[in-house]
């Protein structure tokens, strides 16, 4: 099973049924995949804080969501995980591409990829980060553990993960 | 008639209806006049009540009404297209366009200027969009929650705003006891 089938599929495993997505281009094979998919309602979002807030509301509405989403969203987005995702306390599993690292050819993305990780834990958001493929080993664990304590939680999928950015 | 005037309107109509409103006076002005658990009051994250609105209406079937503001779709313009492509029949939004950012002193938006916002929501592809006066605010809520459309409501009222106090509930409990009573809507 490729590494797309297998997110998704711990992905309906974990009974998330609605997952809203910004497209960058490591994600595009795991972002086709969600669309694909008859278990899940795929919305794409213009920008990731509205997509917070259509995750919001599918969890008061009695449906798991997440978010799919690039590093630099991490930018776009504190206040809305401070003031609606923590502050409501609800569970919001961000699967994030973690551009900027090693073989990342455009040296812009290098610019967020260095705060990534320093504000991820400025807001106390459990991190986990995939290097290697079998990492993915533990994303049915990671979501489990996000919707056992309802927080979001950050994934960091980096170019080696995807093997090519 | 300012937005106020608008809300206390609407009460009869929205009471039993779920509820998500806009961050600031709106969510102050309806929690002073008609607190209940059907009401989703926002605390902060300016700009999102039609994207939460939208969730919850895709995600179940109970109807929902999204209060929203001029300034606060302006802030979330790629809204529109959103709700456009993805139609929630069981979703009303309710734009009070007072022209002003109400809750940080009445600085006037584009929207009471050049930008006509019915014309936006159209031009992304919404369906039932109605631009309306404030003293038809009521006729056209009863109106939209009857159709069962999904239907955008862009209402033209005066700036100004009434004192109300802040809200000091807990979000935890505004939050729980909103998805208690919808859930429990959804069982019956």
């Amino acid at each position: 099973m490729s590494v797309n089938d297998r997110i998704v599929a711990d992905f309906v495993k974990n009974k998330i049924e609605l997952v809203t997505t910004v497209p960058c281009k490591q994600l595009a094979g795991v972002i086709e995949k969600i669309e694909e998919s008859k278990d899940i309602y795929h919305i794409p979002s213009n920008k990731e804080d509205e997509g917070m807030g259509i995750c919001a509301g599918a969890y008061m509405g009695g449906k798991r969501s997440a978010i799919i989403m690039q590093n630099t969203a991490i930018g776009v987005t504190v206040n809305t995980l401070v003031t609606l995702t923590q502050y409501y306390r609800m569970p919001l599993p961000m699967l994030i591409s973690y551009r900027g690292e090693l073989g990342e050819p455009v040296a812009c993305q290098v610019e967020m990829a260095v705060h990534t990780k320093a504000l991820l834990a400025q807001l106390n958001i459990p991190t986990y980060h995939f290097h290697k493929e079998d990492d993915a080993d533990e994303l049915d664990a990671i979501l489990k553990h996000c919707f056992m304590c309802n927080k979001p939680v950050a994934i960091l999928t980096d170019a080696s993960f995807w093997k090519g950015y | 008639m300012i937005r106020s005037d608008i809300i206390k309107n609407l009460i009869p109509v929205i009471s039993n209806e779920f509820v998500v409103c806009n961050i600031g006076l709106p969510s102050q002005e309806l929690h002073m006049m008609d607190d209940q658990p059907t009401n989703f009051y926002m605390l902060g994250t300016m700009g999102l009540s039609s994207s939460i609105g939208l969730g919850l209406a895709l995600a179940q079937d109970k109807t929902v009404i999204s209060i929203d503001g001029d300034g606060s779709v302006l802030t979330n313009f790629g809204t529109l297209p959103t709700i456009a492509n993805n139609v929630a029949d069981n979703f009303i939004l309710f734009i009070v366009d007072n022209g002003s950012y109400g809750s940080t002193g009445d600085q006037p938006t584009y929207a009471g200027q050049k930008t006509s916002l019915t014309k936006v929501a159209e031009a992304c592809g919404c369906e039932n969009v109605i631009e309306c006066q404030a003293e038809e605010a009521v006729d056209v809520m009863t109106a939209a929650i009857a159709s069962k459309k999904m239907t955008i409501i862009v209402c033209k009222c005066e700036s100004g705003n009434i004192k109300v106090p802040v809200i000091t509930m807990d979000p935890v409990v505004i939050r729980d006891r909103f998805m208690r009573e919808l859930a429990a809507a959804n069982a019956e």
